[in-house]
Formats: C-alpha cells, sequence, structure tokens
C-alpha cells in the first residue's frame, strides 16, 4: 500500500488565538439556540413506526375471529433463543373448525428471552405469528414478562387473509373431492 | 425608612448583607437551572420542563408556561440535595471534608459586599452608589476575597484523600494562580486611566462605573470600547478563575471522574456549586462595572440622563430599582454568555491551559498595561486631559 506524506500545515497567527473558531463555534451554537427542539417528548408524542418494523411478535386472527396457529411448533424450533414454548392440543370434535385438527393449548413468549429477529414470522407456514408495532414492552417481575396466549391474541388483533385454506379444505371435504 | 435608619450600624448592614445574599444565593441556584435549560437548547432538546406542583398546575397560562421553562425543577433539585444521604466516606480527614463546603461558601457569598449594584440621585443631585462596603480598596478586596476560593478546591482535593480529587485539587490551585496574574494585569489600565496623579487615588467600583457615566465622548464610552484588550484578558480570566469551560480543568469529568468533588455527594456537593455560581456572578458582575458601565442603560447614556428622560429626577427610589434591573439585566446576559460558551467549546488540555496562562495571555496583559501607560502618559504629558 502506498504511503502518502501528509503535509501538517503549521497553524496561522488567527488559528493560534483560537478566536476565530471560537467566534464561528459561537455561531453555530447560536443558531441552534434559536432553532425548535429535534426530540420526542415520549408519553405524550409517539414516534411513526416505519413499514416493516419489528416489534413484540404477536398472535393472531384471521377475518373470521379463528386463531390462526396450528400449534406446529415450527417457531419454536426456529427461535435462536429459546424464547418460545407451545403447548400443543388437539381441538375436540364437534367444533365447527374441527377439520384443523391442532391449536395451541398453551402459547408463551419470553419477552426476556426474545431478540426480535422475526425468524418465527418468517417460519410460520400459518402466518399467524407476526412481529408488529408494539415497541414498549415493560413489566416489574420476571412472570410479567412472559406472553402468555391470550396476551399475544389480542396485542395480534386480526389481519386480512388471501387465502383461507382451512375452509378451502373443509369444502373439499364436504364435497367428496380432498384434491 | 427612618425607622431602618435609626437601627444601631450593625444591624442595619447585617440586615443589608442579608438582603443582598437573599438576592445572590437564589440566583446562583437557579444559574444551576439555567444551565440545563441553556444546555437542551443549544442541544435542540426541550430541556427540563416536567415538574410541577398541583396548585400551580391548575392556574391557566402561568403554571404550564412555568412548567415548560423548567421553574419547579430548581426547586426539586434543592429539595432532592437537602433531603437525600449525606455520604461521609470512611478514608476521608473529616474535618477538613466538612470543612471545604463552608470555606467555598464564604468568598463566594463575601465578595458581593464590594460591588456595587445600583445607584440613585440623591436630592442634592449626587450619584449614589448602592453598596454594602463602599471602601476605597473595593476591587482589591473582590480579588483578595475571590482568591480564598481556591483554599476551599485544595481543602476538599487534599482531605478528600484519593487521587482524583487531589490532582483536582492541584489543577485548581495552578489554574488559579497563573489566571489571577493576567486578571489583575488587565484592569490596571483601567484604574490608570481614572485616577489622574496628584489626587486621591481609588479601586472603587463605584467610581469606575462613575468615571463611565460623564458627558462627552470620552466620558460616556465604556471601557470595553477604550480598552478592548484589557476587557477580553479579563473575560478570558474570569473564565478560568471560575473555573468554567474551556478551564474547567478542577472538574474535568472525561479525566478526573468529578475533580475535586469527586468523593462529595447531596447538600455538600450542591455547595460547591452554588459558590462556583456566585463567583461567576460576581465576576460577571465586576466585568459589567469595569467594562459594561455598571448600571447606565446604554454606552453614552448615563442612568442620569435616562431618569430626565423619564422624569425620574424626583423619585429616588424608582431610580434606583431601575439601575438594580438594568445592573441584573447585564449580569444576566454575561452569564448567559458563560453557559453559551460552556456548551460550545470543548475543554482545553492542562498544558495548553498552563500555556495560554503564562505564554500567551501574561504577556499580553503586561504589554497592553504598557501600552495603555504610554498612551495614559502621553494624554497627561500633552495636557488631553
Amino acid at each position: 500500500m502506498a504511503v502518502i506524506q501528509v503535509d501538517r500545515k503549521p497553524l496561522t497567527f488567527a488559528e493560534r488565538t483560537y478566536i476565530p473558531q471560537i467566534l464561528s463555534g459561537l455561531k453555530t451554537t447560536w443558531k441552534h439556540l434559536r432553532s425548535t427542539a429535534v426530540t420526542l417528548e415520549y408519553p405524550e408524542q409517539r414516534p411513526n413506526i416505519p413499514p416493516g418494523y419489528r416489534g413484540v411478535p404477536t398472535l393472531v386472527k384471521d377475518p373470521h375471529g379463528r386463531e390462526k396457529c396450528v400449534s406446529c411448533q415450527l417457531c419454536e424450533f426456529v427461535c435462536p433463543p429459546k424464547a418460545i414454548r407451545i403447548t400443543p392440543g388437539e381441538i375436540p370434535p364437534g367444533s365447527p373448525n374441527r377439520q384443523i385438527e391442532k391449536a395451541p393449548q398453551a402459547f408463551d413468549i419470553d419477552m426476556l428471552r426474545c431478540i426480535y429477529c422475526g425468524f418465527c414470522q418468517e417460519v410460520c407456514p400459518e402466518e399467524a405469528i407476526f412481529l408488529q408495532n408494539q415497541y414498549s414492552m415493560t413489566g416489574y417481575t420476571r412472570e410479567e414478562m412472559v406472553n402468555h396466549k391470550d396476551k399475544l391474541l389480542e396485542l395480534g388483533g386480526t389481519l386480512p387473509d388471501k387465502h383461507f385454506k382451512w375452509e378451502k379444505k373443509l369444502h373439499a371435504e364436504q364435497e367428496g373431492n380432498a384434491h | 425608612m427612618d425607622f431602618f435608619f435609626e437601627l444601631p450600624l450593625w444591624v442595619q448592614a447585617a440586615l443589608k448583607g442579608l438582603a443582598v445574599i437573599a438576592v445572590i444565593f437564589p440566583i446562583a441556584g437557579a444559574c444551576s437551572m439555567a444551565e440545563r435549560k441553556v444546555s437542551a437548547w443549544i442541544q435542540d432538546r426541550p430541556g427540563p420542563s416536567r415538574a410541577i406542583p398541583p396548585w400551580f398546575a391548575i392556574i391557566p397560562i402561568i403554571g404550564p408556561f412555568l412548567q415548560r421553562l423548567g421553574a419547579f425543577h430548581l426547586l426539586a433539585d434543592g429539595g432532592k440535595l437537602l433531603f437525600k444521604e449525606d455520604p461521609l466516606p470512611g478514608h476521608v480527614n473529616k474535618f477538613y471534608f466538612v470543612m471545604a463546603p463552608l470555606v467555598a461558601m464564604i468568598p463566594a457569598l463575601s465578595t458581593v459586599a464590594f460591588v456595587p449594584f445600583g445607584a440613585y440621585v440623591s436630592e442634592a443631585k449626587q450619584v449614589v452608589p448602592l453598596i454594602l462596603a463602599n471602601v476605597d480598596v473595593g476591587l482589591l478586596g473582590v480579588f483578595a476575597l475571590a482568591s480564598l476560593g481556591v483554599y476551599s478546591l485544595i481543602l476538599a482535593g487534599w482531605a478528600s484523600n484519593s487521587k482524583y480529587p487531589f490532582l483536582g485539587g492541584v489543577r485548581a490551585s495552578a489554574q488559579l494562580i497563573s489566571y489571577e496574574l493576567s486578571m489583575t494585569l488587565s484592569v490596571l489600565p483601567v484604574f490608570l486611566w481614572i485616577n489622574a496623579p496628584g489626587q486621591s487615588g481609588s479601586l472603587s467600583l463605584a467610581r469606575v462605573v462613575e468615571y463611565q457615566s460623564q458627558p462627552g465622548f470620552l466620558g460616556g464610552m465604556w471601557f470595553v470600547f477604550l480598552m478592548p484588550v484589557s476587557a477580553f484578558i479579563f473575560l478570558v480570566a474570569l473564565f478560568a478563575e471560575t473555573n468554567r469551560q474551556p478551564f474547567d480543568m478542577p472538574e474535568s469529568e472525561a479525566d478526573l471522574v468529578g475533580g475535586f468533588h469527586t468523593e462529595y455527594g447531596s447538600f455538600k456537593w450542591s455547595l460547591f456549586f452554588v459558590a462556583e455560581y456566585s463567583h461567576m456572578t460576581v465576576g460577571s458582575a465586576v466585568f459589567a462595572l469595569l467594562f459594561l458601565g455598571g448600571w447606565n442603560p446604554l454606552p453614552w447614556v448615563s442612568l442620569q440622563t435616562l431618569g430626565g428622560w423619564l422624569h425620574l429626577t424626583g423619585h429616588p427610589v424608582v431610580l434606583g430599582i431601575l439601575s438594580v434591573l438594568i445592573f441584573i439585566g447585564k449580569v444576566l446576559a454575561s452569564i448567559f454568555f458563560f453557559m453559551w460558551v460552556r456548551w460550545t467549546l470543548p475543554r482545553f488540555r492542562y498544558d495548553q491551559v498552563m500555556r495560554i496562562g503564562w505564554k500567551q495571555l501574561l504577556p499580553l496583559s503586561i504589554l497592553n498595561l504598557i501600552v495603555y501607560t504610554c498612551i495614559i502618559g502621553g494624554m497627561e504629558y500633552f495636557g488631553h486631559r
């Protein structure tokens, strides 16, 4: 690598007195003194969340009010810090959603472990778990920092769905055409 | 009024002293608040704007305005510093450790005695300065007492019995001694100018202001225009003497943790700060008196002229209050300048501080003194005065 010798110029007399620099610095700070604050006053003013933001992971429902998670546990396996714990359960016979077969009995996300990587959202085949806009997550105890299933569903709300694949399955079963 | 003048002299003096301290102490406290607010504005933040007692919150416009201004944070800060635990580390020399903040307060509050803070025109058309001790040593008194302030820093640094405070104390003593010379030499031309040979001389600050309120072009000229170099050296030395940025070597958070007050906490710590801000207030007051015309509203417009314009010649009390307000306005503007500089400049390195003090400021002030001595001598010789 070529070595470039850089001349260090001796300071001029004006520079050695510091005065021009000090005056220009004072001018700069004066400009800032007169400008308005650029900070947000947080609890009253909230930041604009950009699209694609990865907030607290949440479980969502489809427009018909059905929870979308089928407890396949892919998110649990992919989760790098092992923050997700799912207890799978069966959907009892006679339920209108019987064709789905499985739903989580319990779904816990330990927010003290979660690193907001979004792998769970990426891996989910059912589009049931999303990292949404919720950025503030506080609690006084470790227990409070674990989000259980109802809390996750409450945070997630309802998201639009394009496929309604389980309803298609139901129709197919009813019309005797599985494929 | 008559009742006051019939009191014994020492009671009068004590009351006057208390009245002045009752102004200086809150100003020094409010300065700490203003410091936070100015720093916030310069850094494009809103700054402290939350604290408000509930009985103020119900006042419509004024309450929220004071809240945004952070006025109540002053009380909150003061209350916190009063009521939190006052730590006394086990390894310190307890007697001197407790003494240091008290030693800091004494010169900080007693220098005010020599500083005139206003004037009124008496019935005999005489301008009478408002001052606690109108003695001829005036400025010497201020310098003598203010330089005692360094003992508190040395004492604090030494009594803390740990290395960073000790280094802070050593730096404080070296810096204060270096800059005191330039400071004293820079004001000499002012006193050479106002004291004619053959007459009784005076170092009284009131006399300096009197000189700046004379009629005529030279008479009404503030000394900042007449002696800009003196004013500049005095200002720089004042920054160093009050340990303000860019000369805050004794504190110097980056390299000395907290400097001389590293081991101090709560109220003792806050006393150091009140002392520092009192020094700043008194220093600004001296600067305003020497170079900015004291209580004269504008250059070439003296207080008497203003009183004549406003038809206040017969109202000594109103004119006196007006002069005090003008003076306090100048002092506050100068304190604002101190803060503005603090949030603009980084800290000098220690060797730079010493180099500026001994190799630049001191020769400059000696040269300045020689030049003005020659000018004054020449004017004397050719009879222009």
